[in-house]
This record gives structure tokens, sequence and C-alpha cells, in this order.
């Protein structure tokens, strides 16, 4: 092999055999346990994208369930919230959000169907893109459709911090993750033993914000991160705290998190957001679950710089395959995708029904594109 | 077909386009009455024999944005790309394109000649010739600058179709996956990428594949090059069509850097983007060796690689043994998109 080929394979945390080894530790722990299933949520899309890719599914125990909940900023973007970024593209306005967001249907339309409709949206990678095109076109108004996490909401921050041109503002769908944790733990539904919190998330707020939660519902919590030996590492100590029914946080992601974590950052978060509460999608209305402008941004806050009324398309009635879509418990972990009628028959990436199906962070878009947890162990011998 | 309209997907090389094929074009007409490859074995190109020899005949479109990209340009792409499409039904010998343009009004004369001297470059390095052409002007904003078709014949020995793998055979590709779609992916969203060149492959593989072919002494036995859809289509399509399984070893396909740190970047699969100077050929096992070494001497061919075999499991289904457990390798339908996180 070349050595640019060889330089690609040497990506650290990935080693084959170091993870055999960790998937028969996790086996073991889960024998001993002796009992099936034992239910975890990770919390994070790009936990379940990792595991998918890496196709770790298919070698973890068959007692173990690994449930994906509200972790797709994406998906959880309620459908008011796309019609509001609708209307301002419908203004005029240029509208620049992620690929994701694209196609996540509102009430009745999506960004993608403002763009086919001629309005201006864009595609952006980061907001600072959307500052260079307001710098560039000053007579134009741009405005950042933001979602994400508190990770993206920090990238945000620090663009609305480094004094924006007037003409630039922002949309904010961003989502605050620790209180979402919470619903799903206080559900009586629920059947989760564990959780695995998202290593990028707790480099911004810590892993320490997670230790009242873990004693108020006394469920174990490992943060770590996205290479497959981060995850198959993480499982194994949170299976560990199950089986010692120590409901504790374990960072097994200390490379990149600590216990306050990135204080700058979340000082620059808390400067320009506030928590409200609000509905996340499918889920449930989750108090401090989004986070907005403070009014001391209120110059750059789109809500308030341009009157959005999107209220013309709360009225549209959902549509009857809307209804059948079960978006909402798969990100809460009650479903999986195989359990809807609509997966890959009405609701496909390109036609998606429910925002699960949209985002590469969303369980059903994850599931469709990586085969769900095919049966591949009659394989086993075969090559 | 939703509300009764072409959609963008719809021209992305996956199942949605297949299904318009199927539905739309192709209603009609019968195959071919003789003996040859026609339009119902959904091939790169037709093939219709002459004495003892093989005429194949295919025909391809090329628009991209933008028109000059890093590593090549839409005239490279217009030669390289139909003279692949030959190659993998077999034929390299005596190969004559014609190129038929339609430019926007106001498209610069300059940048017509570059575009001119590129396709005159790339013939060159097929050993191939553009013997007629066609010329159309169309008002400004009635297309995004310009569209070449190029429509090709050459000869092949024995044609090799893209449905001929048995249980057993070995899958080879000739070098790293995924340049082409993410280096103009890259360009078209302005996505500045640090640490290495992002590149397209863009390349006429015809010389390579005939030494290939020579040295498969007919144990080649399908091929096909991962344009749209990537790997993933090629294999998915190679795999339904032989009613075989394809199993793959992810740590065995070579992926440049550059293209995999895009690729973990933006969330895009390398396996699922589009090479333009890469084949994916499924070779008999008694001569896959020499048909690597053969690859391997070529410079388009230094990083080839055995990435897989055809197995009786899951007809119709790639799976992707990934080191740490294995996966369905699913073709994408329509433009993968650039994530969030």
């Amino acid at each position: 092999m070349p050595d640019r080929v060889g330089e690609a394979k040497e990506i650290k945390f990935r080693d084959p055999e170091l993870a055999a080894a960790l998937g028969r530790n996790l086996t073991a722990l889960v024998d001993e346990i002796g009992r099936s299933p034992i239910s975890l949520m990770h919390v994070c899309g790009s936990h379940e994208q990792a595991i998918a890719k890496y196709g770790l599914r298919a070698n973890f125990p068959k007692a173990l369930d690994v449930i994906m909940g509200p972790g797709c900023p994406v998906c959880v973007t309620d459908a008011p919230e796309v019609d509001e970024g609708v209307e301002l593209a419908r203004q005029g306005v240029h509208v620049a959000t992620f690929g994701d967001m694209l196609r996540v249907p509102g009430t009745r339309l999506s960004l993608a169907d403002a763009q086919a409709e001629g309005h201006k949206v864009y595609v952006v990678y980061s907001a600072a893109q959307v500052v260079k095109m307001a710098k560039e076109n000053p007579g134009e108004e741009y405005v950042f459709y933001a979602t994400g996490f508190e990770t993206t909401a920090v990238a945000t921050a620090a663009v609305l911090l480094d004094e924006p041109p007037p003409n630039f503002s922002v949309l904010s769908a961003h989502k605050y993750v620790p209180p979402a944790m919470e619903i799903v733990a206080q559900n009586p539904k629920s059947r989760v033993e564990g959780f695995l919190a998202a290593g990028h998330a707790a480099v911004i707020t810590g892993y320490g914000i997670f230790e009242p939660m873990a004693k108020k519902y006394g469920v174990p919590i490992v943060v770590t991160g996205f290479e497959p030996l981060d995850i198959l590492a993480g499982l194994v100590e949170l299976v560990r705290l199950v089986r010692d029914k120590s409901p504790e946080v374990f960072n097994a992601y200390p490379r990149c998190v600590t216990r306050e974590g990135n204080l700058n950052a979340q000082r620059m978060m808390w400067q320009v957001f506030q928590p409200a509460s609000g509905m996340w999608r499918g889920i449930a209305e989750i108090p401090d679950g989004n986070l907005r402008l403070r009014p001391e941004f209120a110059r750059f806050d789109a809500r308030k710089k341009f009157s959005i009324d999107a209220s013309v398309y709360a009225s549209d009635a959902a549509s009857e395959l809307v209804k059948s879509c079960i978006c909402g418990n798969i990100m809460s972990g009650l479903a999986s995708p195989p359990d809807c009628t609509l997966f890959r028959k009405e609701c496909d990436p390109q036609h998606p029904v429910g925002a699960c199906m949209v985002s590469s962070e969303g369980t059903c878009k994850i599931w469709y594109e990586y085969g769900g947890r095919p049966d591949l162990s009659e394989l086993k011998d075969a090559v | 077909m939703t509300d009764g309209r072409v959609e963008m997907r719809h021209g992305g090389g996956g199942r949605s386009m297949r299904k318009l094929i199927e539905e739309v074009f192709a209603r009609g007409f019968a195959d071919v009455p003789f003996d040859g490859i026609g339009l119902a074995a959904m091939d790169d190109g037709a093939a219709i024999r002459v004495g003892d020899r093989w005429l194949v005949l295919t025909t391809d479109s090329h628009v991209i944005h933008p028109v000059f990209f890093p590593g090549g340009d839409i005239g490279r792409l217009a030669v390289a790309g139909t003279c692949n499409d030959l190659a993998m039904m077999g034929a390299t010998e005596g190969i004559a394109l014609t190129c038929a343009m339609v430019i926007e009004e106001g498209f610069p004369l300059d940048k017509l000649e570059r575009i001119q001297r590129s396709m005159v470059e790339t013939c060159r390095e097929a050993g191939a010739m553009i013997v007629t052409g066609d010329t159309k002007v169309m008002g400004k904003g009635e297309l995004d600058g310009i569209i070449i078709n190029t429509s090709g014949i050459a000869f092949a020995g024995a044609p090799v179709r893209d449905s001929g793998l048995h249980l057993g055979d070995k899958l080879i590709v000739t070098g790293t996956m995924g340049d082409h779609g993410l280096a103009v992916m890259a360009a078209r969203h302005n996505l500045e990428i640090d640490g290495g060149t992002l590149v397209s492959d863009v390349a006429p593989l015809t010389n390579m594949i005939r030494a290939a072919l020579r040295a498969g002494n007919g144990g080649i036995v399908a091929m096909k090059d991962p344009t749209r859809g990537g790997l993933a289509s090629s294999l998915g399509e190679m795999a339904t069509k032989a009613n075989v399984g394809i199993v793959i070893h992810e740590r065995d396909i070579p992926v440049s850097a550059a293209a995999r740190a895009a690729g973990e970047l933006i969330g895009i699969d390398p396996l699922q983007v589009a090479n333009e100077g890469k084949a994916v050929i499924g070779v008999r096992a008694e001569v896959v060796d020499a048909v690597l070494a053969a690859l391997r001497e070529h410079p388009l061919g230094r990083d080839a690689a055995i990435v897989g075999e055809a197995v009786a499991e899951r007809p119709g289904s790639v799976i992707l043994d990934t080191g740490y457990g294995r996966r369905l390798l699913v073709e994408s339908d329509g433009e993968p998109l650039p994530r969030i996180c």
C-alpha cells in the first residue's frame, strides 16, 4: 500500500484488535448480568452514525439493546420553527443554513421547498460563512438559520460576539441537551438503565453537568467520543456501572472532556443565549430545552428584526402520512425505525415524512443508509 | 414519480434514475433483435457483433458545476467519461468519439479554448479521436454555461458485462475512491478543507484496462466505472444483476488521506460519491494476482487493491466488513448534502 493510503488507516482509536478485545469484555459483562434486554440509551446522532457506520451493532451481545434517544438537533427542530425560516425566505431575505436542515418538513413547506420556489436559501458550513456573505453584499439582509446543540451554539455565539455586520442576523433553533435527557429519564415508559452522553457536547458543558441527574434518577451516565474504540469502551464502562448498580458519571473521553468543561465557551454561550422552554419535535415541551438570543443581542435576532408571522402555516392540517409517523417515539427510544409502517415505503431520504429521515444524524436516515441491524451473522464463516 | 415531475434525484445515477429509464425511456423498445447487448441490459453501453469482434457504442452528456474544478474540467470529463464507458465494456481499440456542444450565450471564448485543449490532451492519453461534432448556442440563462455530449464507438474482443459475477470471484478497485465527487463538492460549496490536496481523479482508463484484459486472459468477468453513486452504487448493481452477494473489506479499500478527511468532516462517505478515473473489476480468483499486477504497473492503477468477493449469502446486497463488524453498503439516491456536526 502506498503511504498516503496507509496514513489514512492510522486514524487513532480505530484499532480492530483492541475493538475485538473490548467487544469480548462487553459480552462477558452482559453475560454476568444475565438478563435481557439491558437497555442503554445514547443521546447523540453522531453516536448512532458511528455505531451504524462501523457496523458495531452487528457484534453487540444480543441481550444488549443500545437505543438512540433525542440526539439529533435537526430532527427535534419543530415544524413551526421551520415555518419561520420559510416565511423569512419568502420575505426576500437570504436564509443560510446547514445542509441537513434543508429538507426538514415544516408544517407544509421545507426550506428546500422555499428554495425551489426561487427564494434565496443556501447551504453553508458555518455561521462565519454567512457573515462573510453579508459583508460582501451590505445592501442585502442575511439570516443564519441556526440549528444544533450546545456544541454548535458556541460557534454561533462566537460569531455574534465578533461584531458581525448590521445586515446579519440569527434565527436560533439551537437546542440544549441536558434538560431533554431528564425528560427521557422521567418518562415512566422508559426502559433506559444508563445513558451514553455525547463527548463533543460535554467538551463544552463538562461532565459534571450530568452528576445531579445521575443522582436524581439513579441512572449511570458515561461520557464518550465517536471513534469505534470510544463507543465500545464507553459501553463497557456503562454496563459495568449497571452491573454494580452505581448511578455515577464516568468520563470515558478524558482526552477531550473535563469535569468543568470549556469555561470560556460556556461564558460565550450564556453571554449570547438564554434557555427558553419550547417544543422538541415529536417529543415534548422541554423546559429550558431551547436556546434563544438574549435581549442584548436583539439587533441580531431575526425574530426581533423582522416581523415573522408563520401562523398562516400553523392552520395547515397535518397530512394522513404525517399522522402515521412515529419519529417522536423513535427519538424517545420507545420504538425503532422498522416499527414504523412508513419506513422505507412512503418515507425515504428523498421524501421524508418525519424529520428523523432527513438529517444524517436522524435514526431513520441512519438505519436507511446502513441497513439498520441486518442479521449478518450467517456470513461469519463464509468469507 | 412524485407529482409527475422529474426531480434532481432522477439524474443522480441511483435507484430513481434506473426507475425513470425503465418506466419511461426503455418502454416500447424491444431488446436488440440480433446477437448483442441492448438497452434492457442497462449496462455502460451497447454491443453489436461484427464478425469475430464486437462494436461497442455509448453516449454521455456532461454537465458539471463548476466547469473548471481541481484536477480537471468539463472537457476532460467528457472525453474520459465516454472512453471509460467503452473500456468498461472491454472496448479499448479504435476509439472514435462525437462531440456535441450546447453553449450558453456569453460563454467566454478563452474558456471554450481551454476546454478544447483539454479534450485534445485527454483524447491523446486515451488513443481516441473526435471525428464529428455539433454546436448549438442557447440564450443567456437557458442553461448553466455549457453542456457537452460525447458518443463513442470502439471494438472489443469480447464484451465485458456488468452482470458477470459468480460465487468466488474477486473484486478489485483500481485506486482511491471518492476523489472526484468530494473535490467537486468542496469546490461547489466553497468548503475550505485543510490537510492535503483534494483533486478529481478524472482520467481515461483505456490503456490500463487494455493491459488488465490482456493479463486476465478472459478472466475479467465484470467491470463498471464507479461514477455517480460511487463504489456503493456500482457494487449494488453488480450484485443485483448477477444475483450474488458481495462482501467488501473497508480497510482494504484505498481512500486518499484528503478524501477521507473531507468525507469525515462533511459526513459524506467516499464510497458513495463519484470517481471519474477508476474502475471496479470482477475477476476469476485464479487470475486475480495477474490482473492486479498489470493494473499496478500502470500509473493510474498503482493503488489498485483486492477489496472483496462474490458470495452466496444475501444475493443483491453489498456487505461492508468494517473491521469492527458488518453492515450493508446501500447506494445513496440523489446528491448527498454536507452535514452539520
